[in-house]
């Protein structure tokens, strides 16, 4: 199967990039629980997003909606070459990473369905997944928005263990970011500052060749060669086939390590294809139903599935049992996230401040009498006035 | 209270930091030239000796990159203060300050708070001109989430400072380059500190209320001496903090003069100010004598010329004006 991604596949080459270094070929492979796990974590990142997408259609799931199919293998190959405790941020595409980053499909799929036993108890939804147990610092709905913030998540870990603690700088930062918000000036003051500051942080640029309707070519300057971006900032990059799972992995693995022992920043250039529209709402008028059938015939799962097959990492009886049971988890998800309470309206008035002065009531009085949105009290509880 | 000790403005407030930064590692000052040059108007002079280029770090000219950056970091638990050179400059970092403090409580559902200080010289300064003269309490009063602090004495800004860096949720201070100068007592010790939303009781009158916060409250003191001799007695109330917001002082207040005057130095359209008369028209209706006046900053950019940045700004006239029109002596 010849990966499209490169410039032999011209008429398809949605990114039009140099050609990607391959790694994995020449690498030990990694045991066969391990493959299967990996297996498990592609198939169900599909079909909760397919699940996803049908409660879009019953209205169970409002606001945007953005699914990651045709990106798994990059949320699991990254996360497999981190550690639990290095945070990670992402943008609004943001499901893939939660459940590769080990939140359950209950609470993601809860949060969706702005319900209480999501994992922001309903008021974050699609694009705001966060989970401190799991060190996910966030989807981020703002394109861009999250890379200063991956800039100051490693500038912390790199903080507390080295001036706090008095150590070796132990934790990376992963920053993962569309092709589109390398237009924005947040990413550009991100880099200089990464770079200036010796952060550890990886920019992943899920490269899927569009932002929305706008092809890469079309709004990003040296859209072929995306490192150079990288390369002004005096940042290494690395250019990762994002549609192969052991690329990833691979190919993550080395930018880790290295990012880990330098405490140096580093930047990727990952290269994939969203098999669906940009949101629930978008027709893809922008390219032609050829390219997209070449692009799956690509398809990381299928492409993954094969290799452990031809490994006997796992048999053909395994794949079913594993499809099963995801089907089932994900049933489970939807059928509990339905289930799942709304947020009682008193929620409107917590986590907005974390020390309110006595309940957080709004700092105007709200001329809501009556209504069910009124809260208890009107005023904040005080002490007498003047120094304590 | 026992000893005191007078210094200038913003003396105090780097004392509030330094005793903070002593305190608790996890406090750490970042900003352009807040290190090596001392802060661009002073405030951070010899932090950097004391704790070091780690702790007290200059900054590129990148507000929207080194604002996201502290963000970043106070999420996993850091408490950075970060200096603007001006609060002007912040508009650049809209997005973050705006976009991310104050809603990333909220949208992780309290998984994620932050704990974070934003610091900077606010409101006309001399003849800025109109891109540097911002009073952004006026747009950023708008956005729950944060709390607004505004000092108009060295003693106020030592302990509100110490209370922001302490406080679990972001903090928009903003201290006004035209006082950093000034000098006043303020009392020894680690651990004085001001609880938020307490207003204070500058003057006390029974005539009229002054309501006003940061620099004005000045003006307000000099327009109740003024009006004194003409037998006009004004209560002035520092309200020191925007969100949370005192009103239960002013009402109280109110209710003694019957009259209010809010002096406030941002444009009057959906301003601070507009909210406490809506809120005291709504408390104190039955007993007002006079509907509530308001002095603001002319509704126009800011003027150069100096003749024009003092009709500008409220200014000691306007509001012995309308103080005068609130009590029917005009
Ligand atoms: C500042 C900002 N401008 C515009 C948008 C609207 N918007 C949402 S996603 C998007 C496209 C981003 O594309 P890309 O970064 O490539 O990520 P992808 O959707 O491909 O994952 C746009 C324009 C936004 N969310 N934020
Ligand atoms: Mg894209």
């Amino acid at each position: 199967m010849p990966t499209p991604t490169t410039n032999e596949n011209s008429a398809h080459d949605v990114h039009g990039g140099l050609p990607i270094p391959r790694r994995a070929t020449n690498r030990p492979v990694p045991n066969a629980e391990l493959l299967r796990g990996w297996y498990r974590e592609l198939v169900l990142i599909r079909e909760f997003e397919i699940r996803c997408m049908q409660a879009y259609q019953d209205k169970k799931i409002g606001g945007f909606c953005h699914v990651y199919i045709g990106q798994e293998a990059v949320a699991v190959g990254c996360v497999a070459a981190l550690k639990p405790q290095d945070p990670l941020v992402t943008a609004y595409r943001d499901h893939g990473h939660a459940l590769a980053r080990g939140m359950t499909s209950r609470a993601c799929m809860a949060e969706m369905f702005g319900r209480v036993d999501g994992c922001a108890k309903g008021k974050g939804g699609s694009m705001h997944m966060f989970d401190r147990e799991h060190n996910l610092f966030g989807g981020h709905g703002i394109v861009g928005a999250q890379t200063p913030l991956g800039a100051g998540l490693a500038f912390a870990t790199k903080y507390e263990d080295e001036v706090i603690n008095n150590g070796k700088s132990s934790r990376v930062t992963l920053c993962f970011l569309g092709d589109g918000a390398l237009n924005q000036g947040a990413f550009h003051e991100a880099l200089n500052l990464a770079g200036l500051m010796n952060l550890p942080v990886i920019f992943v640029v899920e490269n899927n060749g569009y932002s929305m309707g706008t092809s890469i070519h079309r709004g990003t300057t040296q859209s072929h060669d995306l490192s150079s971006k990288a390369l002004g900032y005096g940042i290494d990059a690395t250019v990762i086939d994002g549609m192969n799972l052991l690329e990833v992995y691979h190919g993550m693995k080395d930018v880790v390590e290295k990012c880990r022992e330098k405490s140096r920043p580093a930047f990727v250039d990952m290269r994939c294809y969203r098999y669906k529209g940009h949101s629930m709402s978008d027709p893809r008028k922008y390219r032609t139903r050829d390219e997209e059938a070449i692009w799956e015939q690509g398809d990381p799962i299928g492409t993954f599935e094969k290799f452990i097959l031809d490994q006997g990492a796992i048999t053909h009886d395994q794949i079913k049992s594993v499809q099963k049971e995801v089907k089932a988890e994900v049933r489970d998800a939807v059928e509990f996230a339905d289930n799942s309470p709304v947020p009682p309206l008193s929620d409107l008035y917590h986590d907005v401040y974390r020390e309110p002065w006595g309940r957080y009531t709004g700092t105007s009085e709200p001329l809501m009498y009556g209504g069910a949105m009124n809260p208890p009290t009107f005023r904040a509880t005080r002490e007498g006035d003047g120094l304590i | 209270m026992s000893a005191t000790q007078e210094i200038e403005f913003r003396d105090a407030i780097r004392d509030a930091m330094s005793e903070e930064m002593r305190r608790d590692k996890r406090v750490m000052l970042i900003g352009e030239e807040v290190a090596e040059y001392n802060g661009a108007y002073k405030v951070s002079r010899g932090m950097l000796d004391e704790f070091g280029p780690r702790r007290v770090i200059d900054t590129p000219i990148s507000e929207s990159g080194f604002a996201g950056m502290a963000i970043g970091a106070a999420m996993l638990g850091l408490r950075p203060v970060v200096e603007f050179m001006s609060w002007s400059f912040s508009l650049v970092a809209a997005d973050p300050i705006l976009n991310n403090a104050p809603k990333m409580l909220f949208m992780s559902g309290g998984q994620f708070g932050c704990p974070i200080v934003f610091r900077g010289n606010d409101g006309a300064g001399g003849q800025l001109g109109s891109t540097h003269s911002w009073c952004v309490e006026g747009l950023f009063s708008n956005v729950p989430g944060i709390k607004i602090v505004i000092p108009s004495t060295p003693a106020d800004a030592k302990a509100l400072m110490k209370t922001a860096i302490r406080d679990d949720d972001p903090v928009f201070f903003m201290e006004s380059e035209r006082l950093l100068g000034m000098k006043g007592d303020v009392p020894v010790g680690d651990d004085v500190l001001l609880k938020f939303g307490q207003a204070c009781v500058r003057r006390t009158g029974t005539d009229c209320t002054l309501a006003s916060w940061g620099r004005p409250v000045h003006f307000c003191m000099e327009a109740a001496e003024e009006l004194a001799k003409e037998g006009i007695s004004c209560e002035v109330i520092d309200l020191r903090t925007i969100r949370p917001l005192d009103i239960g002082s002013i009402e109280r207040s109110v209710r003694k003069t019957s009259n209010l005057v809010i002096v406030d130095q941002s444009w009057s359209f959906g301003s601070p100010g507009s909210e406490v008369a809506a809120q005291i028209h709504q408390r104190c209706f039955d007993d007002l004598d006079n509907h509530v006046h308001r002095v603001h900053t002319e509704d126009v950019p800011a003027p150069y010329a100096f003749n024009l940045e003092q009709e500008y700004l409220p200014n000691t006239r306007k509001i012995c004006e309308a103080v005068r029109s609130a009590t029917y002596n005009a």
